[in-house]
């Protein structure tokens, strides 16, 4: 039964990798002309619209409304595309998994990773507008790297299970659609987190976008460290969810040839 | 490699039943049964066969015999539901040449991205890319995109990476319809170099005149189950008599 598992692929990694987000670079950035353009644009309008709405149609007394949404879209818009691309990447990229013997971790995860260009660039532009409103660098902004950081391994495990389960189950993609516009009301875009009642906090907190998005405001826009609790929640998160990501995906993987 | 054989086959078998492999599967195995419900379907019945090193094995069968779910299984790309595959070997499947190229790349990006998929590193790959443009015969478009190619040139292009990634076992899936007459010499040629030079071979192809040449010995698979397994020239004799009196 047990057949011989051991993958017979003797490529490289960084050199497959790097390929692969070499393409998707190539493939996307080739046919726009307005290019990078559209990561700025795209979260400024959301910014625009939802600081129009929260200061002049339903004003709130939060200060510099716009960094503040911008701290919400950000981390949002990255792990939104990311779990969806990362969800249908290996249907797309069936013809490949037909093929070829490379390990297939690598698909989901190089999907994950492209996304990555578009986050930076992004918070580029938070970093930009939170120099605009006043804010000055300071030692906190250290722990900036290590919160993408946990979300980008939350991301890649949200993508290898999804994209193992879309295999089989080709609802699943729907599933993540309408999980994602739940998620934009689990996550403090344009509310204060404080608002939160507290016995509802724990469970909140467990979400690691919100936590991502509570950190990124602590750093920014409230000069201090993340809160102790807050990031190790993310860290036990995201460690849990790549862990068993890729469990998932190494059980599913051996049938994908006869689902593709 | 050390090990006796390249390819073994142990009782193997791979089963499908209605419900499973989705789209794709459902529609074959709907078409063969009608509509009775999740009947197993055997795509291989207990097959048992060893290839050595240096042979060159022909896989005959009508359509739906189960010939590309062995070759699928030597690749390592499925895996038997019952008994066992071993091989010994880096293999390479030349199946749909060049289905992992991107129309919006350029041929020399894909050839790139294409090595790295087939598992080349970095370096072997900047080695070989000169003798892969050359091979393929279209260097003077290798810096437009893929999408102004022909079929024949994409075909061409697959096919010169796959030849190059220098495996112990190379597999192919009715590769030798690629490109012109021109072309096709070329690719038989290097496949007789391949031979020549004592690596094993697996070939699946409807022109049995090209099985004859590349083959000293042939498989006849029938339903998934092995039917006959000996010398080429007599296995291939047998095959196409009875296909002519099932006709």
């Amino acid at each position: 039964m047990a057949p011989a598992l051991t993958s017979r692929w003797t490529g490289e990694y960084r050199f497959l990798i790097g390929n692969l987000l070499l393409k998707d670079f190539r493939v996307r950035y080739r046919n726009m002309s307005l290019g990078f353009g559209w990561s700025v644009a795209s979260p400024l309008v959301m910014m625009g619209v939802l600081t129009f709405i929260f200061t002049r149609v339903m004003p709130n007394k939060i200060e510099h409304f716009p960094a503040f949404v911008l701290c919400g879209l950000v981390p949002l818009n990255f792990f939104s595309i990311s779990w969806l691309t990362g969800t249908v990447s290996l249907i797309d990229n069936a013809g490949l998994i037909k093929r070829t013997t490379f390990p297939r971790e690598i698909i989901p995860i190089a999907s994950v990773l492209a996304n990555c260009l578009h986050f930076a660039i992004q918070i580029a532009l938070l970093l930009i507008l939170v120099l605009a409103s006043g804010y000055r660098p300071n030692v906190n902004w250290l722990f900036l790297p290590v919160i993408i950081a946990l979300e980008i391994v939350f991301a890649c495990g949200m993508a290898l299970a999804f994209s193992a389960l879309d295999v089989y189950v080709r609802d699943t993609r729907y599933v993540v659609e309408s999980a994602i516009t739940v998620l934009i009301w689990m996550v403090p875009i344009f509310y204060d987190s404080n608002i939160i009642p507290q016995q509802y906090r724990v469970v909140y907190h467990m979400n690691p976008i919100a936590a991502a998005v509570m950190a990124f405001r602590n750093i920014l826009l409230e000069n201090k460290m993340p809160a102790f609790s807050l990031v190790s929640k993310l860290t036990l998160v995201s460690a849990v969810t790549f862990t068993v990501g890729l469990l998932v995906f190494r059980r599913l993987k051996l049938r994908f040839y006869d689902y593709l | 490699m050390s090990t006796d054989h390249a390819v073994t086959f142990e009782s193997v078998s791979k089963i499908y039943s209605r419900s499973t492999g989705r789209k794709l599967l459902r529609s074959h195995v709907e078409g063969w049964f009608g509509r009775q419900p999740r009947e197993p379907f055997y795509a291989l019945n207990k097959v048992s066969c060893t290839i050595d090193h240096c042979e060159s094995v022909a896989i005959l069968g009508s359509n739906g015999a189960g010939k590309s779910t062995m070759l699928s299984m030597v690749a390592g790309l499925s895996y038997p539901n019952e008994g066992r595959v071993t091989v010994n070997g880096r293999v390479a499947a030349l199946l749909e040449l060049g289905s992992g190229f991107h129309p919006d790349l350029t041929g020399a990006e894909n050839i790139e991205l294409n090595a790295a998929l087939l598992g080349l590193a970095r370096k072997r790959t900047d080695y070989l890319f000169d003798s892969i443009v050359e091979f393929s015969g279209i260097a003077e478009f290798i810096h437009e995109p893929l999408r102004t190619y022909s079929t024949g040139m994409m075909m061409r292009l697959g096919f010169s990476v796959a030849v190059n990634v220098d495996p112990d076992i190379l597999i192919l899936d009715e590769v030798f319809a690629v490109g012109d007459q021109d072309f096709q010499t070329k690719c038989r040629e290097k496949v007789m170099a391949f031979k020549k030079s004592g690596k094993t071979m697996l070939c699946v192809s409807h022109a049995t005149t090209t099985l004859h040449q590349l083959c000293d010995r042939a498989i006849w698979l029938d339903h998934g189950q092995m039917v006959m397994d000996g010398i080429a020239a007599e296995v291939i004799s047998q095959y196409e008599g009875r296909s002519t009196t099932a006709i």
